[in-house]
């Protein structure tokens, strides 16, 4: 209670400073507006629909990407871990594609796709593929070989061993993965909405390039606004439960 | 298949072991962790295996426990080779080799469900009914790390009886556990032995627990690895690890095993 008291206050002391700074004309509206015209706009966006068509167009994309890159990174991190010769050759590609920033996809995607929403689809896979595979890899590799062992005794075999021990044993490193590739999707999603037009949508990304090209910077500080409510929901919606249960089983403290 | 059926005891095996040998290639050249040992243990006997480090105790028990292959030799449970592991021969390691992403009852269930002929509900009650007999039944929802050591230890064992085996493993189970929690352990594994009737083959360092469990203590040498003396103990039970008559066996079997390394010593300073 005492801890949410103070991010109030925290909040609301840096939203009326803002405001009070703004009115004092200490900058001009029109470099960075004060909140209240943030929220006008955003109370007139959520009204017409379009923040929320956006927001939409966006997290579809988003999670779409998103899942497909998971269900893709597990299994070939799976197969690199267990395949010396798959960490040689996989394992060095996904080592050296994760340290591209996937934004650096976009043009390519666009060559390839087109402005259409596989562009954006692929730029998101590319955002999660790799870290989730180099997790899935490190996981797998620093199971205590007892583990696996000890199931062994108790007649787990092939598959069974992997879907029973190998991927529950490497979760903590699987799910900080997931999280990274995350962080990665979402950034670079963003990057590509801003960066090109698709027509079949207009994502948040578009949004916030229009308020510029409007010279509308309530539109843009709104948007920010929303992009970054979107990333916290996100945190707590998707993995603060998996972290809560990580740190409960395993005994861990919050790392 | 209910509960009681598959709760009543199954029959000890005997087990074989016929001239195995097991050598490992290092760095630092090839060593001979077991030279033609043979040894046969007897249905329902309780074995402890003892001699310095290094002279193939574990790579004996993998090798019964079907999770390493002997070079030659064979072992045979009940006249049939063992080529694997098999749910009638259970291991317990000597670190707990417990899941921490499963609490202590589906730990002792992960076994259970690869056993076919148990529904769901069955196999509960058979986890129940073992973490009962280790004491633990109040810790069924318990996280592992939650627990002492002497507690995972309780659970492995639990874990590895709960597929009804009948051969147990034990790998120095109780090492790393303090004076006080082993002694309580013993005088559980010798109710839980006598109660469910297994062939346990037991590895340890002390030669005072060896001789409270086991109905036989065989000493092992090192380098090559080979079995020097075989002991019977016949002292009656329960035994309690603090009574003189089990302080003089050990007394004997501690200076067959001084001796021992000694002649080993002298062997090098030739
Ligand atoms: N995987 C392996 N690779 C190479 N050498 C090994 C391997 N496993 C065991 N050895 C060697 O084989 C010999 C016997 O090992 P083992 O683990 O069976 O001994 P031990 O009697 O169990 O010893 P301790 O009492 O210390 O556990 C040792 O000299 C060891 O170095
Ligand atoms: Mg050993």
């Amino acid at each position: 209670m005492k801890r949410f008291i103070y991010a109030t206050a925290f909040f609301a002391v840096l939203i009326v400073t803002w405001e009070m700074l703004v009115r004092a004309r200490v900058w001009s509206p029109i470099v960075l507006p004060s909140p209240s015209m943030v929220g006008e706009y955003l109370i007139a966006a959520v009204a017409d629909g379009s923040l929320f068509e956006a927001s939409v167009v966006t997290l579809k994309r988003l999670m779409l990407g998103y899942l497909f890159g998971i269900a893709l990174g597990l299994p070939i991190g799976l197969i690199t871990a267990r395949f010396q010769v798959c960490k040689d050759t996989i394992g060095m590609l996904a080592l050296g594609l994760q340290t591209l920033p996937s934004v650096c996809w976009v043009p390519l995607a666009l060559l390839w796709f087109g402005q259409t929403e596989s562009a954006m689809f692929f730029v998101v896979v590319m955002g999660t593929l790799w870290s989730v595979v180099i997790a899935t890899e490190t996981g797998v590799r620093t199971i205590p070989p007892i583990y696996a062992r000890a199931a062994r005794t108790m007649g787990s075999r092939g598959i069974h061993t992997w879907i029973h021990v190998m991927l529950p044993a490497s979760l903590p490193f699987v799910v900080s993965g997931m999280k990274q590739g995350w962080a990665f999707a979402w950034r670079s999603l963003m990057a590509a909405e801003i960066y090109v037009t698709i027509l079949t949508g207009f994502g948040l990304g578009h949004l916030l390039h229009y308020g510029r090209e409007l010279h509308a910077m309530e539109q843009v500080t709104g948007v920010m606004l929303i992009i970054v409510m979107i990333g916290l929901l996100a945190d707590k919606v998707m993995f603060s439960p998996w972290e809560r249960f990580l740190h409960r089983r395993w005994g861990t403290q919050g790392k | 298949m209910t509960v009681q059926t598959e709760l009543v005891n199954v029959a000890p095996s005997k087990l074989s072991v016929g001239e195995v040998s097991k050598r490992f290639r290092s760095k630092s050249g090839v060593v001979q962790a077991l030279d033609r040992v043979s040894l046969d243990i007897a249905e329902g006997e309780f074995i402890c295996l003892v001699g310095p480090s290094g002279c193939g105790k574990s790579t004996l028990l993998n090798i019964i426990a079907g999770l390493d292959t002997a070079d030659e030799g064979s072992v045979l449970c009940d006249g049939t080779p063992v080529t694997g592991p098999g749910r009638e021969r259970m291991v317990m390691f000597q670190e707990h080799a417990l899941f921490p992403w499963l609490d202590v009852l589906s730990n002792v269930l992960f076994g259970l469900k690869l056993k076919p002929g148990l529904t769901r509900s069955e196999r509960i009650d058979v986890a129940r009914f073992y973490l009962k007999l280790v004491g633990l039944e109040k810790f069924q929802r318990s996280n592992i790390h939650e627990l002492s050591g002497g507690m995972k230890q309780r659970v492995a064992l639990a874990r590895a009886l709960a597929p009804n085996p009948r051969v147990l493993l034990m790998d120095e189970p109780f090492a790393a556990l303090d004076a006080l929690t082993r002694e309580q352990l013993y005088g559980d594994i010798q109710r839980i032995w006598q109660e469910r009737k297994k062939t346990i083959v037991f590895v340890t360092h002390n030669v005072r627990e060896a001789v409270c469990l086991g109905d036989r203590v065989v000493l092992f040498s090192p380098h090559p690895g080979r079995i020097r003396e075989d002991f019977k103990i016949d002292l009656p039970r329960p035994r309690d690890i603090n009574s003189v008559d089990l302080a003089q066996h050990s007394a004997h079997i501690t200076k067959a095993l001084k001796n021992l390394l000694n002649t080993r010593e002298d062997e090098v300073a030739e």
